[in-house]
């Protein structure tokens, strides 16, 4: 058998628990190989749930870790990874999840992993100078209507039905959790500004306000945008805010000419 | 700071000839405090290949105080399929950015129709297999702009398609690519427990002369469904004496080289493995200091 056609049957019977072991393998004194190619496939396996615990340890934590396995080998199977860079896969875990029937009974788990996965890009991504709230002072109101955001290459938003912030925050260490205070939804806005990743509860209008501006409207349809999910939100508190986190890290012009501001 | 040396074995690395240790995330805050030094650290380069963030600034920091081994894990060398040229082009950037002492990678091969398969995989040993692993370590070496390290595989079974000895293949790679070799004592012991060959004899018949540095850890020991010993390479203990021992063996026929003591699972307090690095770099001094004085009597 060439070596590619011997590869081919290693890698299937590598992803195919069900498979026996490809021909032409010999164990010890000419043994069995059962045992042998099994620590093959518990290598893959382990290595690539590790992965992904490392990524989500708020799911992880709130499975447990037999389920959290057995959830993580059928994703494994469902979304296998495609490149070597691991820190980068598991995108698609919240969407996973939210099909996944075991875990239908926690509601909230999808997004719990979307705000962890927000959290594992904004760790990983390129590092940028945040502007300062002077910045944004020195902004005439014209010009601050007009202007569109730069965002920061860390910027993630999540937005649940659940109080997915306050789960987050309550299982991110071991210990004995206390239930969120009310069972409301809740946005967050994730951002590294500096070393450390920063997680930000949003009100209903500072969220629409982040993701019409993230999405490239201008401040002042992001304003109108803010305005038509909470009537009661003030948009230039809303706006500063989102500089005061370090999400901002230019503003341009929303004008054709797209000069830079 | 130990004063450094430079590695007797393969003049292709710069690593000083002392002990090092596979770096760890939960000990950076504690290592970079100042607790128990040790001679260099190896990182794993796909750990380090995200475009910014903590892991960067920790590597940096790192980086400043030691001198650094980049160890790849997934470029597939052995791979039936081209190199991926996406993440040739992530190692590079990483090798440039933090000009390691030494990068090595793996003789096995983890990618296939477009999946990742995780931990390297073994390949027969043929000569099909050998020209194809000296072309891609050469592509290798080529968009580095430096030569690398191949490290031994831990085996647990063999193809009945293998023509070559395994020691033969790694020196026929060291010899046509110009790479080095990085030679893991604890994969070679697994490897001889589980395919029933002498350690010991393997270890007299290593090429020592391209090895510029070696691997230490620690294993899981089980059996087969036979009842044949089947050592697993799982890096979650001490050392065992029996790879010690061939350490000693190795040193005796090269002299002292960079040697990395690796831990990543069941991972102990950094005292703990520090302790395991500071024994290599008893042994390693000692063999410095002899050749020292050889050197100065020749």
């Amino acid at each position: 058998m060439p070596p590619h056609e011997i590869q081919a049957a290693f890698a299937a019977a590598l992803i195919d628990t069900e498979r026996p072991p490809p021909e032409g393998l010999i164990g010890r004194d000419g043994g069995p190989v059962a045992r042998r190619f099994a620590v093959h496939r518990a290598a893959r396996l382990a290595g690539l749930i590790g992965a992904l615990e490392v990524r989500h340890p708020v799911v992880a934590r709130l499975v447990g870790d037999a389920f959290f396995t057995a959830m993580a080998q059928a994703f494994v199977a469902a979304h296998p990874p495609a490149s070597p860079l691991l820190l980068a896969w598991g995108d698609d875990l919240p969407a996973f999840l939210g099909r996944f029937r075991p875990s239908a009974r926690i509601p909230y788990l999808a997004d719990v992993a979307r705000l962890e996965s927000a959290w594992a890009r904004a760790h990983h991504a390129a590092e940028a100078v945040a502007l300062t709230p002077a910045a944004l002072d020195a902004l005439a109101p014209p010009d601050r209507q007009a202007a569109t955001i730069v965002a920061h290459p860390s910027v993630g938003l999540v937005a649940s039905d659940h109080p997915v912030v306050s789960i987050w925050l309550a299982h991110r260490r071991d210990g004995d959790p206390q239930p969120p205070a009310a069972w409301v939804g809740e946005a967050a806005l994730v951002v590294r500004p500096e070393a450390e990743v920063r997680v930000h509860r949003l009100t209903p209008g500072a969220h629409a306000l982040a993701a019409a501006l993230l999405a490239g409207a201008s401040v002042a349809a992001a304003t109108a945008a803010a305005k038509a999910a909470d009537e009661s939100c003030d948009a230039d508190a809303a706006l500063a805010d989102l500089v005061q986190f370090g999400a901002v890290t230019g503003f341009t012009s929303a004008d054709p000419a797209d000069r830079r501001l | 700071m130990i004063s450094t040396p430079t590695a007797s074995g393969s003049p292709i690395v710069t690593l000083p000839a002392v002990a090092g240790v596979g770096l760890n995330p939960a000990h950076v805050a504690e290592i970079l405090a100042g607790g128990t030094p040790v001679g260099f650290f190896e990182v794993l380069a796909e750990n380090y290949m995200g475009a910014g963030g903590p892991p960067h600034r920790r590597l940096t920091a790192i980086r400043e105080r030691f001198p650094l081994s980049v160890h790849g894990v997934g470029l597939s060398i052995g791979g039936a399929e081209p190199l991926d040229r996406d993440h040739l082009a992530r190692l590079a950037c990483l090798v440039a950015r933090y000009q390691p002492a030494a990068v090595s990678e793996h003789l096995g091969w983890s990618s296939h129709d477009g999946r990742h398969l995780g931990e390297p995989l073994p390949l027969p040993y043929t000569e099909e297999t050998l020209a194809r692993v000296v072309e891609r370590v050469d592509e290798v070496q080529t968009a580095l702009g430096r030569p690398i390290l191949l490290e031994n595989p831990a085996s647990y079974l063999r193809f009945a398609a293998s023509t070559i000895p395994e020691v033969d293949f790694l020196a026929a790679v060291a010899e046509r690519s110009g790479c080095g070799l990085l030679l893991d004592v604890a994969n070679l012991d697994v490897s001889a427990t589980n395919l029933g060959f002498d350690a010991a004899a393997a270890i007299d018949a290593f090429p020592m002369r391209h090895v510029g540095e070696i691997h230490l850890a620690g294993r899981f020991e089980t059996v087969d469904e036979a009842g044949q010993p089947l050592f697993v390479a799982a890096h979650d203990g001490p050392v065992p004496e029996s790879v010690w021992s061939l350490w000693e063996r190795a040193l005796a026929r090269s002299g002292p080289i960079p040697t990395v003591i690796e831990w990543d699972a069941e991972l102990p307090g950094w005292t703990i493995v520090a302790a395991e690095a500071a024994r290599a770099e008893r042994r390693l001094a000692a063999l410095r200091r002899a050749r020292g004085t050889a050197d100065a009597a020749a």
